[in-house]
């Protein structure tokens, strides 16, 4: 035994293990849904960043032109339209930036232009990759090409593509853009700083008083995730427009710019703060109460000593959360915005109202740059979160304190009010004949055929997208999940997997609809059949709640013995056995979670698929925004309170099925 | 079954006997990054016998059970299982049941549909299944259970019904990973005896992992003692107790005395200045060595210092000196009395002595009396650290 070295492995080769068929066929399936996360995301970020470098511009020195006499004889001079220019100074520097689109015409180089005159003109591209248009035939190539005055018109100069930082140039030296930075950040952190205030004290309320109606209350903060975003901007319209119901209460400011902004985003951030900050606070470990108590402390002291200290990772989770969801958010600033520009609103301008997708593609980027800062030190802070909990924690029993219960039920009913009267407004509007003129009750605003924005079968075609997106989402997140939870080895491949998964979360919806644009709209692109079908607003909407869902998943599959796999394996059976018969009724609570996640969002979700769906596939999120933007808020309001209620309708099925499903397969939970 | 694993087998040449080679296992690496959890393992195992894997946490026992079932391949080395190259085979394709410290039960499935799990798509039907599986129950002893989910019973009993669908298809070898760990003290002396049962009922190779030496001792027809990753002794439970290999095993089994000594000339030891004699031992005078000696081998002496077997001879006994009792410290069935010499210097000596033996010799604190430390039973061994 002396003379074998213990501390080196010996020299030769590791020991390569056999693949089983099970392992062979989980790493396929693995590499099938990374390949999926590639092509719908990875690919189309990456196109979006390109096209954000691609800059175009017209080289008027890559042509050459001569003009000939009355009669048609070319004996005059070969010119440049850069030495044209140079001479006229028609054009400056900064007009010859272009699109990928951008044409210039000829004509303007030469001041005694007439279409009737008989002179003859001829141009050539001095090289090959040359571009220029005669009326829509593109010319390449170094030929000379003849032409008489009256079609000399009709020639075109195409810009040349390169690589750089032109667009950025441009972004950050035009004010009206740049701005949208400062004003998104502002509006963000002022929104984040109320919503987590609010809903801070609104959880705290509901788990450290004796107050009563608390399931009721849990049940108010959770309604603002029913509905589109832009809801609650149509609701500030009808409160505090130009005809608002209660407009004096603004004292002369206009609701349409920050203020409005401010008070939207706190309604619909406020549930995902409230889900966060209560969590923290429920998970508050009694004894160290007890402990300041015996320690003669002031509630005062306690409450900086013990509970904030408790609850500050969920604080500063939710913080970032909201700060994500706001500054990310489109819907809302589009409708109640008015001249206020935001980055999310300037993407969508620059795409659907300038046609220029270079610039906004630099927006995205530039959004995309706070997101996933945002989104990482969330990141951080939640993976410190888990070793608070201790198993011996106690939990903290609340004891009845009358004064400070009344106080606490009257801030929950104040809050509550907010919410609540946000959708009662929307409600109310929605029934109006004709607001503030004819307020008798109608239905006329429910007849969404006869209004812009796809009617009665965009509420359909939503309801459809909901129900695949819950359906297919589930099914690829879930099996993702597993395979990268519990497959063997191949451990770069499930890093990168999970890298994957985490990404969507970072990625803002304006910036991933803008991506899928570049990406799946190419012609060259294999995938292009399925641009403006129902499949790719599916897929885009699964990609864009991948996260998430993908994270609820994970844990759930955590909490799974790890060596069920092992058990399995030894008896010789199928992996795919195991995961029909244990995993997935196991995790059925999970499973069902997500697909209830999923329904809602792609039911509420204006901002990947607004530059997505075409005429055949309109959305009911999406004609909310559109009868919104051609005034007619009423429908549009009636569309937002049918998603609302369809969503509270998921919601009630999802629990009677759960129950239902529980009672069945989960007997096992009851000893 | 019509074929048995026999009859395909290359014809055979021995005598089939008590001590077949079922599992041989040789220069077995493992190493996790930089981290050599396995060193040059090398072990055999005979059909039908209970080898337990005993040692500290993170001394590598585990990894070798993986290492044996497929589950975590070893990075270097061979594994032999029934003559056939396993090394690098996946768990499926091996043959092999295991039970896990954490049980590992389907809570979704009720306990016969656990048992039957590794039954099914083997080719038996319906009714061969829920006869096998109710044969199972009777055999663990549980056979009213069958329609319990597994949180309805109590550890024990979900670790009886791990071991039933371990042991369903009928493997050549039963894994056990530290089966009792989790178990309260009553209930796992209690299951030991019955798995032990059971294993030889069956008479399946088993190998079990565990830290705790009481089970190993107890169960096992061999242990194999492992520590940082090198095997430190193989041996029946008796070998491994009563002739350590060396320092580590002494002092991770049992109780042992250990006394900073210097070898002497064969078969003796120096303590402080000493010469007491002792096992024969491979040191050369003047090597510094640990002497040890277990408590319950020293022997109290009375005045007449007659040996225990012939109270009528008087003899002298060797190895004996006086000591005196520093502290006693009851421990119900017997007496540890902490013994001071000078030889010994600030050490003190630690003895078992029954009740019986206190009463009679008079011990109390602070009183001397006269001791032997067997030659049979003083050890030497070299210091740990020193290599």
């Amino acid at each position: 035994m002396a003379d074998v070295q213990y501390d080196t492995l010996p020299a030769g080769p590791v020991i390569k293990g056999k693949l089983s068929r099970d392992d062979i066929i989980m790493r396929m399936s693995m590499v099938i849904i990374a390949i999926y996360l590639i092509v719908t995301m990875v690919f189309p970020l990456a196109a979006m960043l390109s096209k954000s470098f691609s800059t175009y511009m017209f080289d008027l020195s890559a042509y050459e032109l001569q003009v000939s006499d009355k009669e048609g004889n070319f004996s005059g001079e070969i010119v440049t339209p850069a030495q044209l220019n140079a001479e006229l100074g028609v054009l400056s520097d900064n007009d010859l930036i272009a699109g990928s689109d951008s044409r210039l015409g000829l004509t303007q180089f030469f001041p005694d232009f007439s279409f009737r005159s008989p002179v003859m003109y001829q141009i050539r591209n001095t090289s090959e990759t040359g571009r220029f248009l005669v009326g829509s035939e593109l010319q390449t190539g170094t030929a000379w090409v003849e032409l008489d005055s009256n079609t000399f018109r009709r020639v075109q100069l195409r810009p040349e593509k390169s690589t750089g930082l032109g667009n950025f140039i441009s972004y950050f030296s035009t004010p009206a853009l740049f701005n949208s930075i400062k004003n998104s950040v502002v509006i963000a952190v002022i929104s984040t700083i109320i919503t987590v205030t609010l809903a801070f004290w609104f959880a705290y309320a509901l788990n450290r008083s004796c107050m009563r109606f608390k399931g009721l209350f849990r049940l108010v903060a959770m309604a603002p995730i029913l509905v589109p975003s832009l809801l609650p901007g149509i609701a500030l319209v009808y409160l505090f427009g130009n005809q608002g119901m209660i407009k004096e209460l603004l004292f002369g400011a206009s609701i349409y710019g920050p203020i409005g902004i401010v008070i939207g985003s706190v309604f619909f951030t406020f549930p995902h703060a409230f889900i966060i900050i209560s969590t923290a606070l429920a998970i508050s470990d009694a004894r160290l109460y007890e402990a300041a108590a015996s320690l003669r402390s002031t509630p005062w002291r306690t409450f900086w000593t013990v509970t904030i200290p408790g609850a500050r990772y969920g604080l500063i989770s939710a913080a970032f959360v909201v700060f994500n969801l706001v500054i990310t958010d489109f819907g809302l600033p589009k409708v109640i915005g008015g001249q206020f520009n935001v980055l999310a609103v300037d993407i969508y301008k620059q795409v659907i109202g300038q046609q220029n997708f270079e610039m906004g593609a630099v927006v995205s980027v530039v959004l995309v740059v706070p997101a996933i800062l945002a989104f990482a030190i969330d990141r951080m802070v939640q993976s410190k979160q888990v070793a608070l909990l201790s198993a011996r924690s106690v939990p903290y029993q609340p004891n009845p304190n009358p004064k400070a219960d009344r106080i606490f039920l009257i801030y929950c009913c104040c809050v509550a009010f907010f919410i609540m009267g946000m959708l009662a407004v929307c409600q109310f509007a929605a029934l109006i004949k004709f607001w503030p003129y004819d307020l008798s009750l109608s239905l006329k605003n429910y007849d969404f055929n006869r209004m812009d924005g796809g009617g009665w079968g965009s509420y359909f075609n939503s309801i459809k997208l909901a129900l695949l997106t819950a359906v297919i989402g589930t099914c690829v997140v879930f099996f993702g999940a597993y395979l990268v939870e519990k497959s063997n080895g191949f451990k770069t491949g499930r890093a990168i997997f999970q890298m994957f998964a985490m990404l969507p979360m970072a990625i803002p919806g304006m910036v991933l609809g803008l991506a899928y644009i570049f990406f799946f709209n190419n012609p060259s692109n294999p995938l292009n059949a399925i641009y403006g079908t129902m499949a790719i607003l599916v897929i885009c909407t699964v990609t864009h709640f991948y996260t998430v869902s993908h994270l609820t998943a994970v844990t759930a599959l955590k909490q799974m013995d790890r060596e069920f796999e092992s058990v399995s394996s030894s008896l010789k059976q199928p992996t795919l056995k195991l995961f029909g018969r244990v995993t997935v009724p196991v995790c059925l609570p999970a499973i069902l979670d997500i697909s209830i996640y999923l329904f809602v969002n792609a039911m509420t979700t204006v901002s990947a698929v607004v530059f997505l769906y075409s005429p055949s596939t309109t959305l009911a999120s999406i004609a909310v925004l559109n009868m919104d933007d051609a005034g007619d808020i009423a429908p549009a309001a009636a569309m937002g309170m049918m998603i609302f209620y369809t969503n509270a309708a998921a919601r009630i099925i999802h629990l009677l099925v759960s129950r239902g499903v529980l009672a069945r397969t989960q007997r096992w939970r009851t000893r | 079954m019509l074929d048995s694993p026999t009859a395909k087998m290359a014809p055979v040449t021995e005598q089939p006997s008590q001590t077949e080679l079922y599992l041989s296992i040789e220069n077995l690496w493992k190493a996790f990054g930089d981290f050599i959890a396995l060193k040059n393992i090398a072990l055999d195992l005979n059909e039908r016998e209970f080898v337990c894997f005993l040692g500290p946490s993170g001394c590598g026992k585990t990894t070798l059970l993986r290492a044996i079932a497929g589950l975590d391949l070893p990075t270097k080395g061979t594994v032999m299982q029934e003559g056939k190259d396993v090394t690098n085979l996946p768990p499926s394709e091996r043959d092999f049941g295991i039970v896990f410290q954490s049980y590992a039960l389907f809570p979704n499935l009720t306990i016969e549909k656990n048992i039957a799990f590794g039954l099914e798509n083997t080719g038996r039907s319906k009714s061969e299944i829920a006869v096998r599986v109710a044969e199972l129950l009777q055999l663990v002893g549980l056979p009213e259970q069958g329609q319990k989910y597994p949180a309805q019973l109590s550890g024990g009993q979900q670790q009886r019904i791990a071991l039933a669908r371990a042991i369903a298809t009928n493997p050549g070898l039963l894994l056990l990973d530290e089966p009792l760990s989790a178990l309260d003290a009553k209930v796992r002396v209690h299951l030991r005896h019955e798995i032990k049962e059971l294993q030889r009922k069956l008479g399946v190779t088993t190998v079990m992992v565990t830290h705790d030496q009481e089970e190993a001792l107890a169960m096992a027809d061999r242990v194999v003692v492992m520590n940082h990753g090198v095997i430190e002794q193989i041996g029946t439970p008796t070998e491994i107790y009563r002739q350590p290999a060396n320092l580590f095993v002494a002092d991770f089994i049992g109780e042992m005395n250990q006394i900073p000594a210097v070898a002497g000339a064969s078969e003796t030891v120096v303590i402080g200045g000493q010469e007491l004699k002792s096992q024969a031992h491979k040191f050369n005078a003047g090597e510094t060595v640990v002497a040890a000696i277990r408590p319950e081998d020293i022997i109290p002496h009375g005045d007449g210092a007659r040996s225990p077997g012939a109270p009528d001879v008087v003899k002298t006994p060797e190895n004996a000196f006086d000591v005196e009792i520093a502290e006693m410290e009851f421990l119900g069935s017997f007496w540890r009395c902490r013994l001071r010499h000078e030889i010994f210097g600030e050490a003190e000596l630690i003895t078992d002595l029954s009740i019986n033996a206190v009463r009679r010799l008079g011990l109390t604190e602070g009183v001397s009396f006269k001791i032997e430390l067997p030659q049979d039973r003083l050890m030497a061994f070299e210091p740990a650290g020193a290599e």
